[in-house]
């Protein structure tokens, strides 16, 4: 599997992070090296194996549906960066 | 050219859990801000998910109500975005493998009844809430952060705003007949996303769809809709292409307008959430889940035909609400005199509850003081007209029908001396009428009918005076 710069470019924006061209070309080499080792798991005969989503041997772990105690808004905005009243404030969002 | 509008529905639905998904916070509404938040649901560091089983169970309940297959082996995935009332930058859902799969809702249109395919539903957390004009910037609110929701969605089954209508009033009424959501729309426990395109008549391909977010009222749902689809029907007349965006419905104009800069929204990349092992559900566990399932409103209005003999309109309206339902069956016991109980419920009763705002649940006449006023009219000691007073007596000031029909002497009265007297003070002073009704007007009966029962206050038994009028004035 081969990625290109357009790719990097759009992983790179859904992670709202802003690359130099010259990060876009490292990172996309190193994108391709990794996703190519990965590749070498396809060589295994994977037929009659369902997907593997964890890797525990576990299921069904629950709690009743109790209310236990919050923090509390005090706690909650200790370390908020910006509050107003009991909410946490950030830039203005537009809808 | 003429259009086919297509639309499917995506409704989230509240769950009422006394705590969230995944941490022990409270789901209670209207609390201040952030109070109720923990590690878990201010996503800090560490803090790990656990889930609520009652979600599983509330979400079992919903796919049985709705004729799905329920998945035996459930992920939860991470559905990765960023937006502020989002704090952990994924939201906790189900991608792959929803708990329910392809179900399925019948609903009416005209006499006619339409199958709605449900393709999906499947459990999340809900997010934060923003509010705007906080000092110049947007305040977070992260109690709703991880309240429990059912996600359920719809085929494009549906091809006018009335039928989307009927379908989202069809599951609104099943998950309150479940009690596995509140139905408090106000308060956004039941909301809905639509899905709209339009094609030519006779064409089989679907046109690009806009999504409709948020409406909150089957007012809205319809206007919205309908608004959608004449837009994108003149917007195709004039040359145009509708193009696939989210819109948002603005209540007061009854327009949608376009949500602009979530262009690059649709690339979640899903992936199973490693903090929360699979959910297994067993046959076992379903088939304890099904046995404990309330009657839902088809088996109720079915039984309401057969056991009380009710006409279909009576049963339709009796059974659209459980409370309104087990008040009905209450009050018919009590009295057993179903068709009365229904009358009186759908009549006096809803009228009553309406004026001033009460949810039926709440009524200051309890079915058993209906039933009891109702065993008045058919032992012949009240007439119904004098019934409608006592009622508005109960409604004001409580009490037992037979108390205040005693107190206020209110009693029929069927003593045919009392009755006779009358008649004859009535003739006497209307010999024209007398001699009119001798004549051949037999519509003047009515006449004499009204003047003796106003004579009698309302309180004659009617059969009695009609007995006697027709006696006394064939002379
Ligand atoms: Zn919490």
């Amino acid at each position: 599997m081969s990625i290109n710069q357009h790719e990097i470019e759009h992983v790179a924006k859904l992670a709202r992070l802003s690359l130099r061209d010259d990060e876009k070309q490292l990172f996309t080499g190193q994108m391709e090296a990794i996703l190519a080792y990965v590749e070498t798991l396809n060589e295994l005969n994977t037929d009659g194996i369902s997907p593997t989503s964890h890797a525990v041997p576990m299921e069904n772990a629950f709690r009743p549906d109790c209310v236990t105690p919050s923090i509390g808004h005090d706690r909650a905005l200790a370390n908020a960066p910006d509050k107003n009243e009991t909410y946490f404030r950030v830039p203005p969002v537009i809808e | 050219m003429k259009f086919q509008p297509v639309i499917g529905l995506e409704v989230h639905v509240q769950l009422k859990t006394d705590s969230k998904i995944f941490c022990g916070c409270s789901t209670r509404f209207g609390a201040e801000p952030n109070l109720n938040t923990c590690p878990v649901c201010l996503a800090l560091p560490g803090a790990l998910p656990v889930l609520n089983q009652k979600v599983v169970e509330f979400a079992i309940m919903a796919g049985l109500a709705t004729n799905c297959s329920i998945t035996p082996t459930n992920i939860f995935a991470r559905k990765n975005y960023f937006y502020p009332d989002l704090p952990k930058g994924y939201q906790i859902s189900q991608f792959d493998l929803p708990i329910c799969l392809a179900g399925h809702l019948d609903i009416a249109v005209g006499d006619q009844t339409k199958r709605i395919g449900i393709t999906r539903i499947h459990m999340e957390e809900d997010a934060g809430k923003l509010v705007h004009g906080q000092g110049g910037g947007s305040g977070v609110d992260l109690n709703r952060a991880g309240t429990p929701l059912l996600e359920v969605v719809s085929e494009p089954d549906m091809r006018t705003a009335d039928e989307a209508v009927a379908y989202l009033k069809k599951l609104y009424q099943i998950v309150t007949y479940l009690g596995i959501c509140d139905g408090n729309m106000e308060e956004g426990s039941f909301r809905c996303d639509a899905n709209i395109s339009v094609m030519p008549v006779g064409s089989d391909t679907f046109g690009t769809r806009a999504e409709i977010k948020n409406v909150n009222s089957f007012k809205f749902v319809k206007a919205a809709i309908e608004y959608e689809i004449s837009r994108q029907c003149e917007l195709i007349e004039d040359g145009g292409k509708v193009v696939q965006e989210t819109r948002l419905f603005d209540p007061n104009k009854g327009v949608t307008r376009s949500m602009r800069g979530k262009e690059e929204a649709h690339d979640y990349r899903y992936f199973p959430d490693p903090d929360l092992v699979p959910v297994v559900i067993s046959n076992d566990w379903i088939k304890r889940v099904k046995g404990d399932l309330p009657e839902l409103p088809e088996t109720k209005f079915n039984r309401f035909l057969t056991d009380y003999s009710l006409p279909e309109y009576d049963a339709d309206v009796l059974t659209s609400s459980r409370p309104l339902a087990d008040y009905f069956e209450q009050c018919a016991q009590s009295c057993n005199n179903a068709k009365s109980a229904a009358n009186w419920i759908m009549g006096e009763l809803t009228r009553s509850l309406n004026d001033n705002g009460i949810a039926v649940e709440k009524s200051p006449v309890s079915p058993v003081q209906l039933a009891d006023l109702i065993k008045l009219i058919d032992g012949g000691t009240i007439s119904g007209t004098i019934a409608k007073k006592v009622f508005e007596e109960l409604w004001k000031n409580g009490g037992e029908a037979a108390a205040i029909v005693e107190q206020q002497g209110l009693a029929q009265v069927s003593d045919t001396g009392a009755i006779e007297t009358a008649i004859d003070q009535i003739m006497a002073a209307n010999m024209g009428q007398v001699e009119e009704y001798r004549g051949g007007k037999d519509k003047v009966f009515g006449f004499f009918v009204g003047q003796v029962m106003k004579a009698m206050k309302g309180k004659a038994n009617p059969a009695v005076v009609n007995d006697l009028l027709k006696q006394k004035l064939a002379g």
